[in-house]
């Protein structure tokens, strides 16, 4: 098993690797250093000079893969950089802010709202499914699985402008958006949750569903019926422990990723998080925020199968890594 | 004159193509049994009929023209430098008229009054009446395009059912409410364009545009995200994902790689990524572009392959994986045997056995794709902000239900066009899989 998890990880190298190269050439040999100063600076009273400056600031300066004077391929700005990655040093933005400092201030936010979504969303979408699954092929599952593609087929965007009318504006039970520290930020958590929550749950309560539907086809489940237990026994005595397998590695999967936060959820809220930093990056063109983003998601994404793949030999012995 | 932009072209050529699939596989009747399923409850035969009416008014939307203008001085014919679109010419009162400001649905005066000066040097709050509302009486209108639908559909059933009575009394197809769907839609079609030279039906926005004529162009755009998205890069995963598969080996490890590592960066930062950087380029070389039309439609061009980038990864692995099955089954042994070519036996033997694995992701991958254009255009990333489309509109929108008095049409009209188009879409998608994918049960 750990030799597995250390090939694992060696696997990850060239990956990420990959990922640096692609996150290169978007940035940098699509675009060259002097298109990105000319973008950051304007064009109106900027000078060749202040250019310049401003990419010997930011460490531009460099040729892109080789440098022919001096013979090397450390004195450049590919190398510069992804070395820089790699120790997780994502230097300043182009904006001139420290990135790393931005990331330990803004994690925080990004977990409170992410982390209760994860949990009440699991919550609520299980326990539906279940239900629907002691109804099954019944009208009431019927009616439900048409909800639930109804659901499924409106814009977050809607839910989110539509959450934030109906509990904000119609009833003044919540503030619209806005952030404090402490415990008192439960009211401005509560509406982002619950708007995610009431988002997923069209996908979510269906996807479940079907997992337990295909559990409920098996072989045990029949021995189970068949020795005279009840619905409600064997639907939670042994489908939902056995459905948990796919439940729990589709969970494992993203769990690291939601230290980035949401994109939307966050920037509709105003939650000084990552996801509405990434945002504001990808508005104001920093290349340097979302460099460092995609590189970071981009690991973490990798962590979360490298959890899936040992989650699974953790909930189900017969499972053996090699 | 005619202008042909980008992705008309690839409409139309993928237009040609699944007419060209028709004809080469509807020849079985195995494949028209099996897609008389994708189509067998009444539920999906309505969103079958609603999705043919988006399509063709996308279609129309996609032939582009640009008018003439009076003849210049020395007699030479000059042309418009706006494109417009068939469904422009169809809807012409609307597309050109504008108002001033925000107008509720069906209302006469603009929505907040302005300040105005009277004779007597005095100022005073007055309603202004909206220009281009004839203020019609609204019955006789709706009376109208009832007669006129009815018409239509009595001459569309009856041709029907002279023509295929006795095979309709015989099939499984649920064909009652496919004529219903028909005529409801045929009625909504007659009553709107009735009403649209005299209302606007839908109000108008912040600048005084007609919101259903926003919300009707921005079909194209959904439709066009929704496929093309998908029919640039299938080519890529089917030939990667047969090629990994068939061969094994090095080439396996290759394509393996390729994917991982581009499915490992997170889809949003991916596109935005290259949304930023593609879109550098198109301002750098504004010049190569004669028209603001053509610019604007290589930025929807450019989203589609940016969106097909992010999703090719998990067809390729899909078909990667099936490959790996049919290439030990005995047919593909023995045209090895018989001396086929590699290329041959993929292109012969494997390609058409996951036909069933490539139309189910084109469906399912529909809605998604078209929903996900709302949210990137929300991001910044997605099409371009005068291109008309439901994110665009949701996006300058969205303040609007925190004014008092609120503007909720704006977020109506986008809301009810894109859900039905999503809506019809997950349906039917939902057919073709429990009619294809041996798996769904």
């Amino acid at each position: 098993m750990w030799q597995y998890i250390l090939r694992r990880f060696l696997y990850a190298i060239p990956v990420l690797l990959g990922v640096n190269i692609i996150t290169f050439m978007l940035f940098f040999v699509v675009n060259s250093p002097d298109d990105i100063a000319a973008m950051q600076l304007g064009t109106k009273h900027v000078n060749a000079q202040m250019r310049e400056a401003w990419k010997v600031e930011h460490g531009y300066d460099l040729p892109l893969f080789y440098n022919a004077k001096k013979h090397s391929i450390t004195e450049t700005i590919f190398w510069q950089k992804s070395d820089k990655l790699f120790m997780f040093d994502f230097g300043m933005s182009d904006g001139g802010r420290d990135i790393k400092q931005a990331i330990y201030e803004r994690y925080g936010p990004s977990l409170a709202i992410a982390i209760p979504t994860l949990i009440l969303g699991l919550f609520v979408n299980i326990t539906l499914a279940l239900f629907l699954a002691l109804f099954r092929a019944t009208t009431i599952d019927h009616v439900a699985v048409v909800i639930c593609v109804m659901l499924m087929s409106i814009s977050v965007l809607f839910y989110i402008v539509g959450g934030q009318f109906v509990f904000s504006r119609l009833f003044k039970w919540l503030p619209v958006s806005g952030y404090t520290d402490g415990f008192l930020s439960i009211k401005f958590i509560l509406l982002p949750v619950m708007v995610s929550v009431l988002a997923g749950i069209g996908s979510g309560v269906r996807w479940y569903r079907s997992i337990f539907l295909q559990e409920i086809d098996q072989d045990y489940v029949r021995t189970a019926y068949a020795k005279g237990l009840n619905d409600r026994v064997v639907l939670f005595k042994h489908v939902l422990r056995n459905a948990l397998i796919p439940i729990l590695t589709g969970v494992v999967v993203i769990l690291p990723l939601l230290f980035l936060g949401s994109l939307l959820t966050e920037s509709f809220f105003g939650i000084p998080g990552l996801g509405s930093y990434t945002i504001d990056a990808i508005r104001n063109q920093d290349f340097a925020i979302v460099r460092a983003m995609v590189f970071l998601g981009s690991v973490l994404y990798i962590l979360g199968l490298l959890l899936t793949d040992i989650s699974y030999v953790l909930v189900d012995p017969r499972i053996k890594l090699n | 004159m005619l202008v042909i932009l980008w992705t008309d072209a690839l409409v139309f050529l993928l237009v040609l193509s699944l007419v060209w699939f028709c004809f080469k596989f509807l020849k079985y009747p195995a494949t028209r049994q099996q897609w008389r399923k994708a189509y067998a409850t009444p539920m999906r035969m309505v969103a079958l009929v609603i999705l043919a009416f988006y399509i063709v008014i996308g279609l129309l939307d996609c032939i582009h023209y640009r008018p003439q203008l009076p003849d210049g001085p020395n007699g030479e014919t000059v042309y418009s430098e706006v494109v417009k679109s068939a469904l422009d010419w169809l809807l012409l009162p609307n597309s050109e008229q504008m108002e001033t400001s925000y107008s509720a649905p069906f209302a006469k005066q603009l929505f907040t009054p302005e300040m105005v000066k009277t004779p007597n040097g005095e100022l005073e709050w007055v309603s202004v009446k909206l220009q281009y509302v004839s203020g019609a009486k609204l019955l006789p209108l709706i009376l109208m395009g009832s007669i006129y639908a009815l018409a239509l559909w009595l001459i569309v059933t009856g041709v029907l059912w002279l023509l295929l009575h006795k095979r309709l009394r015989q099939s499984s197809v649920p064909w009652h409410a496919g004529l219903f769907a028909f005529g409801v839609m045929v009625w909504l079609v007659c009553v709107i364009a009735q009403l649209m030279p005299h209302y606007h039906i839908f109000g108008t926005d912040k600048v005084g545009g007609d919101v259903f004529f926003a919300a009707i162009k921005s079909i194209r755009t959904g439709l066009i995200i929704g496929t093309l998205t998908t029919f640039i890069t299938m080519p890529f995963a089917v030939l990667f994902g047969t090629v990994a598969g068939y061969f094994r080996g090095w080439v396996d490890d290759a394509i393996q790689y390729l994917y991982t590592t581009l499915s490992s960066v997170p889809a949003v930062l991916l596109i935005a990524a290259a949304v930023l950087t593609l879109d550098a380029i198109i301002q750098r070389n504004e010049d190569l572009f004669q028209l603001s039309a053509q610019r604007t439609d290589m930025r929807l061009l450019m989203l589609c392959c940016v969106l097909g980038l992010t999703s090719w990864t998990s067809l390729c692995r899909i078909i990667r994986g099936e490959t790996l099955k049919i290439r030990t089954q005995e047919y593909v042994m023995a045209a090895k045997v018989l001396g086929l070519r590699h290329m041959q036996i993929i292109y012969k033997h494997i390609v058409p056995n996951l036909m069933h694995l490539i139309l189910i992701s084109i469906v399912l991958d529909f809605s998604g794709l078209v929903l996900a254009e709302a949210v990137l255009s929300y991001v910044g990333v997605g099409v371009d902000p005068t291109t008309y489309s439901w994110g665009n509109m949701i996006n300058s929108a969205r303040m609007e239900l925190g004014r008092d008095p609120i503007v909720w049409w704006s977020l109506t009209g986008a809301f009810v066009l894109m859900f039905t188009l999503v809506l019809a879409a997950n349906i039917f998608a939902d057919g073709v899989r429990d009619a294809f994918d041996p798996k769904a049960n």
